[in-house]
């Protein structure tokens, strides 16, 4: 038997469709600005803070990086209102995509700033430049540019991934191919399209990311 | 009142004692080649000056500022006490200029225009002019090194710490290092050197100080103590690498 395509009845649902893209394209940017600053501070925190904070952004990484993504995502929306913390789902989605994104780029970040020769530190530090300059003008200058490529793959993962948070009807890419789907029963039709979606996605990601890699480093 | 005094400066890692009393006195203009066999603490003396190692006993007084003491302004003392080291350590981030440029305008908030024209000007003492706007990758190592003698100077230091700022290059980019060292010396800047360039040492030195085993084993005026060194282990060393 053969399998009809009949994408034409998804045109009634392109707004439905639309809009899930959009979220999907906004939950990534703001989680890949927020997640990449707390990557920044976790790793500085790691490398040149105290102990302690080091520590504490320790048992952070690895409890993020050890557990799965959609249990943390649960935790947050179906398990925090027993705490008194209730979160709409969108916001829920936010948090916990900032959350991973932040301990997979402490990482990230944190192996940039270690690949800094110790030399360049003691060359600033012999030049009368406090902790915090040396590090905000020399390593993490230096850092971002080695670690650039693996962390514009984290930011790509993290897109993909985002796709699990229609797991608590937050409103994305995924979520608005399965309501699709209860509707006109085109599966196969809506998750094609919501595939190559996110494939497109992904690929432009990529390039814009590259873009803007050589347009803020400048070659040397 | 010596710009730089050291007395009885004592300094372990862990077990390992590499300073065993260590005293010193630098006048202003005073050029100090520290010679000695690797391990007999001259390199972790120097860092001691400028506060990169600290150390257990004793004191260091670098223009009238206390390096070790627990409330040490380390900031304000290392704005007199440049510091040059064995692998240039440019910022391979930023051009020639930006390397210079850098500490001035964080540390010192000077202006951008104010601090190049600084650059520029330390930049034609070490004879780099026309290598401004070069990136580090692009120099030769004795141009890198040069380069790193000017991102000190342009912080103006009373006196410059050297750290075998020789020993990374290749044998004929040597002598054009030292030309910058020897021209400087003649301008009246205090430099303290560790080296190994004992023809350096004897002909541009106003004080030789030889290290043995953590401790200051013989000193003096470089031509006297070469022609005729006193003890056993320096004349050992000296027939070693003339």
């Amino acid at each position: 038997m053969l399998y009809k395509l009949e994408f034409g009845d998804l045109l009634p649902y392109w707004d439905v469709l639309l809009q899930g893209l959009v979220f999907t394209i906004v939950l990534t940017v703001v989680s890949t600005v927020a997640g990449i600053a707390v990557g920044t501070a976790g790793a500085s925190a790691r490398t040149f803070g105290p102990a302690w904070l080091g520590r504490v952004v320790v048992v952070y990484v690895e409890l993020i990086r050890n557990t799965p993504f959609i249990v943390q995502l649960f935790f947050i929306f179906f398990g925090l209102p027993a705490a008194g913390v209730t979160l709409s789902e969108t916001t829920a989605a936010f948090i916990a995509m900032v959350i991973n994104l932040g301990a997979y780029s402490t990482e990230i970040i944190r192996a940039g700033i270690q690949a800094i020769p110790k030399g360049h530190i003691e060359a600033g530090v012999s030049l009368a430049m406090s902790k915090w300059e040396v590090l905000r003008h020399i390593v993490l200058n230096q850092a971002f540019r080695k670690i650039y490529p693996a962390l514009s793959s984290q930011i790509i993962i993290v897109m993909l991934g985002s796709s699990v948070v229609s797991q608590i009807s937050a409103q994305d890419l995924t979520y608005a191919a399965n309501f699709v789907a209860s509707r006109n029963f085109r599966n196969f039709e809506v998750y094609l399209l919501a595939a190559l979606a996110y494939l497109l996605l992904a690929m432009l990601t990529r390039s814009l990311l590259r873009g803007l890699g050589r347009i803020i480093f400048k070659a040397e | 009142m010596p710009l730089v005094s050291i007395r009885d400066v004592r300094k372990s890692f862990g077990a390992l004692e590499v300073l065993k009393g260590v005293s010193l006195e630098v006048e202003k203009g005073d050029v100090v080649a520290i010679i000695g066999r690797s391990g007999s603490g001259k390199s972790t003396l120097l860092r001691c000056i400028n506060g990169l190692e600290a150390y257990q006993s004793g004191a260091i007084l670098a223009d009238g500022i206390e390096v070790g003491g627990l409330h040490a302004n380390l900031r304000e003392l290392r704005r007199h006490v440049g510091m040059v080291f064995q692998q240039f350590n440019l910022f391979p981030h930023l051009t020639v200029a930006g390397n210079v440029m850098l500490a001035q305008t964080v540390v010192n908030k000077t202006p951008k225009k104010e601090a190049r024209e600084i650059a520029a000007e330390v930049l034609a003492k070490v004879g780099l002019s026309e290598k401004m706007d070069a990136w580090p990758s692009q120099l030769s190592g004795g141009q890198q090194q040069r380069v790193a003698i000017a991102r000190s100077l342009a912080m103006r230091p009373k006196v410059l710490l050297c750290d075998e700022i020789t020993s990374a290059l290749d044998p004929e980019l040597v002598n054009e290092v030292l030309r910058v060292v020897e021209q400087l010396a003649k301008e009246g800047m205090t430099l303290i050197l560790v080296t190994h360039e004992m023809r350096f040492a004897r002909d541009v030195g106003t004080k030789l100080v030889f290290m043995h085993h953590g401790r200051v084993h013989e000193q003096g005026a470089p031509k006297e103590v070469f022609a005729a060194p006193k003890t056993p282990e320096l004349q050992q060393f000296v027939g070693s690498v003339a």
